[in-house]
């Protein structure tokens, strides 16, 4: 993974010096609250319900153990013992006391991280696939271009005040796992007619209050041209995005407005001025960085191993974690193995700081020492051989993280919700701790198969559950909560917005919801057929059906009020 | 808007009496002597007018009006004052950045508004030269902030090289 040199590093620690002094402005009173809350946004600190919340960025999600262990020396020291994966590879903190934050600040960039830029209205924390660089599907190793968009993005001048957030993923692979579609850029690697890899750059997606997948404005940029094209991008942005109305200051609306043609012509005749200036790459830095992102010492195995076949007949909670834990590897031999953080019982994406540490120890010994976090709120070991894997698994079961459930039912997508966070309509945890506890049943999840329930406690759509298979989304009611469920949206290449069944539901009523939803899919499902594929084609009418069919009178009244 | 004779800026990374005065409003009356920043509406309805009076007249605006109206005279202008709405407003950065590398403003680039501390080191990054700092902040105060970070990533209007081009000194820069 990147290592600082010393400028990075005298980057950060200039950073943290400078915002001790802000914070101490602020606790002097000569920065006011206004004034203090647009400098703490650029540097992830929110102030939320009960106490300040800090984000940390985990650039396109990667982790060495060392890391990792400071994460879990943060929340023990200046935390309450946990952490918080969220959906766009950042950990938060959710109790940190204000004072204190430029010490973490500190601690971090001891380990070469930083909260730089994940919130407020800049460009955020650069994401990607979490398999990057050992997908079997990979194009090439998006890793070096997401650094280098990190490196470019970083105290930007000119686009630190920008309308609104600016969220920019990488993918290099043939399926999409770094949500593009739904990003304000979206960048993917694509081979060109000549045999040489281009970037094919989208613009304008997202979920939240208006969800729209990008759409691509440049089919196929020359690598070299990154970042003019991407200045060209957000100058456009940040002169003529909307600045009046905050619900429709996101570059989408701008180029929903505006129509894609209007858009890319300004986007064109600005890159006009900018393309082959002094920001074009040079393949002496593309190497420099790509360097920091080379193949461990990778041993020549056979792809089978006999002892892992074998404990796979032997163990079948060993062989379903396998079905649905571990991920096909480019090189034969090893596999990438997903540590779910979805037990039942547990915040989707919580963690605690013996959890962490125990995940450093198990990326040493069998992962050459390094970790990712995908936007599914889950840790991956990218490299592990197919003969550890039975002792993996077993370590990983002793610190709650093996639960088999990648992709199914249970591995659900949720924001911190209402039990933490201010903007917040309703909560998501206990949402999603019910429906894990109506399907605790492990060979009923094995038979629903794949499917994604996300969940968001509002509209900013945190638990991105536009995108979910079923997405459940926080409705406030005349002061009550309810939830609004969608069905048929997915991620990946061919990503869709899920549509609304209709009208919302209480918090006790959910689980009985999305069971009916289930039973509905499985009586229609063709042999094999997963979730999305039969709410494709059979459409929504069955399962309104199901699901309305006993509602009483009296509810019908109450959610046309919605 | 400003007292000419005792106001201090920021400008050139040191703090100077403001030799300038602000006319706030495009509807005056009488203009007072000496060298001023008129708005742009006024400028652009009687620049003859004011250059007539013989002394240098620089011009404001806000971060969003199109600067493009001032490229044909953009040599002949000592002075530009963008003015910054509010601390979140970042439209003047962007407008700054092509004054300067579009049509290739030489001369003071002032911002005015809602200049704080925190926001100088940006603003400088990206052309401007002189600062107005709010009135109730420490002007000596916000001039440390032009020094909180010693080296940047990307290029922009005070270093157009980004720093991938100056790690690599020893090696020669080709181009991918």
């Amino acid at each position: 993974m990147y290592k600082y040199d010393a400028i990075d590093q005298k980057i950060v620690d200039q950073r943290v010096a400078q915002f001790r002094g802000q914070t101490e402005r602020f606790l002097a009173g000569t920065l006011s609250e206004d004034e203090f809350r647009i400098l703490r946004l650029q540097n992830g600190l929110y102030i939320q319900k009960h106490a300040p919340m800090l984000r940390v960025a985990i650039p396109y999600g990667q982790l060495s153990s060392k890391q990792l262990r400071m994460l879990a020396h943060i929340a023990r020291k200046y935390d309450r013992g946990y952490g918080h994966f969220t959906t766009r590879q950042n950990i938060q903190y959710n109790w940190p006391d204000l004072a204190r934050v430029p010490d973490i600040l500190a601690d971090l960039a001891s380990v070469e991280m930083h909260a730089i830029q994940t919130s407020g209205n800049c460009i955020r924390n650069t994401t990607s696939d979490q398999f990057a660089g050992v997908a079997h599907d990979e194009l090439i190793d998006p890793r070096p271009y997401a650094e280098l968009i990190r490196q470019w993005s970083t105290f930007h001048p000119e686009f630190a005040y920008l309308p609104r957030k600016f969220k920019i993923a990488v993918n290099g692979a043939v399926a999409d796992r770094a949500g593009t579609l739904f990003h304000d850029i979206g960048v993917h690697t694509v081979l060109a007619d000549d045999g040489e890899v281009v970037f094919r750059i989208l613009v304008g997606g997202g979920l939240g209050r208006t969800p729209i997948l990008g759409q691509v404005v440049r089919e196929a940029l020359p690598r070299q041209h990154l970042f003019s094209y991407l200045d060209a991008i957000l100058r456009v942005y940040n002169r003529f995005g909307r600045r009046d109305n905050m619900y429709k200051s996101r570059i989408k609306i701008l180029v929903k407005e505006m129509g894609l043609e209007k858009f890319r012509a300004e986007v064109e005749s600005e890159w006009a001025c900018l393309k082959d200036g002094p920001s074009t790459l040079i393949q002496s830095e593309i190497d420099r960085v790509a360097a920091h992102f080379v193949d461990p010492d990778y041993e020549v195995l056979p792809d089978v191993d006999a002892d892992f076949e074998h404990q796979q007949l032997e163990h079948k909670a060993f062989a379903r974690w396998v079905e649905r834990n571990v991920f096909a590897h480019k090189k034969s031999g090893y596999a990438a193995v997903t540590l779910s953080l979805k037990k039942t019982g547990v915040a989707p994406g919580d963690a605690t700081d013996a959890q962490l540490d125990a995940v450093a120890d198990l990326a040493d010994a069998f992962s050459y020492g390094e970790m990712r976090v995908s936007h599914e709120q889950n840790l991956i070991l990218a490299d592990v051989k197919k003969r550890d894997l039975f002792t993996v698994w077993q370590r990983a079961k002793t610190i709650g993280f093996a639960t088999p459930n990648i992709g199914l039912l249970t591995d659900i997508i949720a924001c911190p919700g209402g039990d933490f966070c201010s903007l917040a309509n309703a909560k998501s945890i206990p949402v999603a701790e019910a429906i894990q506890r109506r399907f605790d049943d492990l060979d009923y999840l094995f038979d629903i198969g794949d499917i994604a329930i996300n969940i968001s406690g509002c509209m900013n759509a945190c638990g991105h559950h536009h995108v979910g298979h079923i997405g459940i989304l926080g409705v406030d009611k005349q002061g009550a909560e309810f939830y609004q469920v969608t069905i048929g949206g997915s991620q990946g290449l061919n990503a869709a917005l899920g549509k609304v069944i209709g009208p919302s539901f209480a918090q006790d009523e959910m689980a009985d919801v999305i069971e009916k939803l289930i039973k509905t899919y499985v009586s229609l499902r063709y042999e094999d057929e997963h979730f999305l594929d039969t709410a494709k084609r059979v459409g929504l009418e069955p399962f309104k059906a199901s699901v309305y069919a006993k509602k009483t009178g009296h509810n019908e009244a109450e959610v046309a009020n919605v | 808007m400003s007292n000419a004779s005792t106001r201090k800026i920021i400008r050139d990374g040191a703090i100077v009496e403001d030799d300038w005065t602000l006319i706030a409003a495009d509807d005056v009356g009488d203009l007072p002597a000496g060298k001023l920043i008129v708005p742009l509406k006024l400028w652009l309805r009687s620049s003859p007018a004011l250059m007539a009076r013989g002394e240098p007249i620089g011009i404001w605006f806000d971060g969003h009006d199109d600067v493009s109206v001032l490229a044909d005279n953009i040599e002949t202008i000592p002075l530009i004052a963008i003015r910054f709405p509010k601390l979140a407003d970042g439209r003047g950065y962007s407008t700054a950045a092509m004054l300067r590398t579009r049509y290739g403003f030489k001369g003071e680039l002032r911002a005015i508004g809602d200049v704080l501390r925190d926001q100088i080191f940006y603003m400088q990054r990206v052309g401007f030269n002189a600062f107005s700092v709010r009135d109730d902040k420490d002007i000596g105060d916000a001039l440390k902030a032009l020094t909180d970070f010693s080296e940047t990533y990307q290029g922009s209007t005070d270093q157009p090289v980004p720093l991938f081009r100056r790690r690599m000194t020893n090696s020669p820069a080709r181009p991918a």
